[in-house]
């Protein structure tokens, strides 16, 4: 049971959203832009950086949606996912994305862990000031999304189809859809 | 110097937020409803939850600025000052409500990681008069300087240490809220020190 009152069968960020309409639009905003506007990162690599910094944060719901949003734009791709979640040096990604969760890990930790070297690594990798400073605001932002869902206690489905037509949802119609209160077929 | 590159002048988050206008209007919007009216608990108390967590995040840049900004909404007096800086060296013998020091628990549990919240400390708040919505709103802004405080030291922001500028901060975004401001505009403080040197 959550820490406060929310409606039966939201899970996850939605329960809580639902009871506080001023703060969730600014939040699906804030998402909106940061994962699914044009970018130089795909919505794919600004998924997959979420989906591991919610793992970092052992943040079940946010890892699994986002996850699950990202293997979507891979066109279902779960098993990468997976992959990067446990060990993404070895994963088949590029070496700017690799550079780029490191910077976002660090974030995770703390703003203060990352380096001039971490950032120096992802320059040299191809990365630009855009896509530093994207990696670190989505890092951060993760780091909030983690702490409102998992410090209300918010019920975290366990069903993997559940996941799945949310992370569908999110990668093809976005966070600011007209019914996002509207609880998710599968939940 | 900042891990990227940022106009010149402009202090911890206001770098980055001149940097990439499209986030910061969702996130200016965001601190907007979290930290200004109307709430049951008073903006100076908001500011001060943001203000604790930031110090636990040890940002020097945000926890001055909201501190000051909570101090400004308590009267801005020297009084009110020490009062934030008694606040975050230790809640428990400061003299706000026992509500407050029950919400600020919880926004520290907040900031080690949101599963660190209990039972135990929603129910304690609870006891004190919090009401839902005011646990919620608490949870929320602590979660929020978990993400502003990481953005502002993520990029090794410019964060000066002159209390003057933290000052002139705190009263303008007293009176002036968050959302819709020119943050291009160089502070008086800095602009002053710069014509002298």
């Amino acid at each position: 049971m959550a820490h406060i009152e929310v409606p039966a069968g939201l899970p996850g960020i939605l329960g809580p959203m639902a009871v506080s309409p001023e703060s969730s639009k600014a939040l699906r905003e804030l998402a909106e832009v940061l994962l699914r506007s044009p970018n130089t990162l795909t919505s794919a690599e600004r998924e997959i950086i979420a989906a591991y910094v919610s793992s970092e944060n052992d943040c079940c719901f946010c890892q699994l949606s986002h996850g699950a949003a990202a293997a979507e734009h891979l066109g279902g791709n779960y098993e990468l996912i997976d992959r990067i979640k446990q060990n993404f040096g070895a994963a088949e990604i590029s070496e700017k994305l690799k550079a780029l969760l490191t910077i976002a890990g660090k974030v995770q930790k703390g703003g203060k862990h990352v380096t001039a070297e971490d950032v120096e690594r992802a320059r040299k990798r191809g990365a630009t000031d855009k896509e530093i400073h994207d990696t670190v605001l989505i890092a951060a932002a993760f780091c909030m999304f983690n702490r409102y869902v998992d410090g209300l206690g918010t019920w975290q489905p366990s069903d993997p189809q559940a996941y799945r037509e949310m992370g569908q949802m999110m990668a093809h119609v976005g966070y600011v859809r007209p019914n996002w209160d509207e609880p998710v077929p599968a939940a | 110097m900042a891990h990227i590159s940022l106009q010149e002048g402009l202090p911890g988050i206001r770098g980055p937020m001149v940097f990439s206008p499209e986030t910061t209007k969702p996130l200016c919007d965001l601190v907007q409803v979290l930290l200004t009216g109307p709430h049951t608990l008073t903006p100076a108390e908001r500011e001060m939850i943001a203000t604790y967590v930031s110090s636990q995040n040890d940002c020097y840049y945000c926890q001055t600025c909201h501190g000051s900004t909570a101090a400004q909404h308590l009267g801005g007096t020297d009084a009110d000052y020490e009062l934030i800086a008694q606040m975050k060296r230790d809640y428990q013998a400061t003299p706000i409500s026992a509500k407050m020091k029950a919400l600020l628990a919880i926004a520290g549990q907040v900031q080690k990681g949101g599963k660190q919240v209990t039972t135990e400390d929603i129910d304690r708040a609870r006891q004190q008069g919090a009401t839902d919505k005011e646990i919620h709103d608490t949870v929320l802004i602590a979660a929020a300087f978990c993400m502003f405080n990481r953005y502002v030291d993520g990029l090794a922001t410019w964060q000066p240490s002159d209390p003057e500028i933290y000052r002139e901060i705190g009263k303008m975004t007293s009176q002036l809220g968050y959302a819709g401001r020119d943050y291009k505009k160089p502070l008086q403080a800095i602009a002053a020190k710069q014509s002298n040197s």
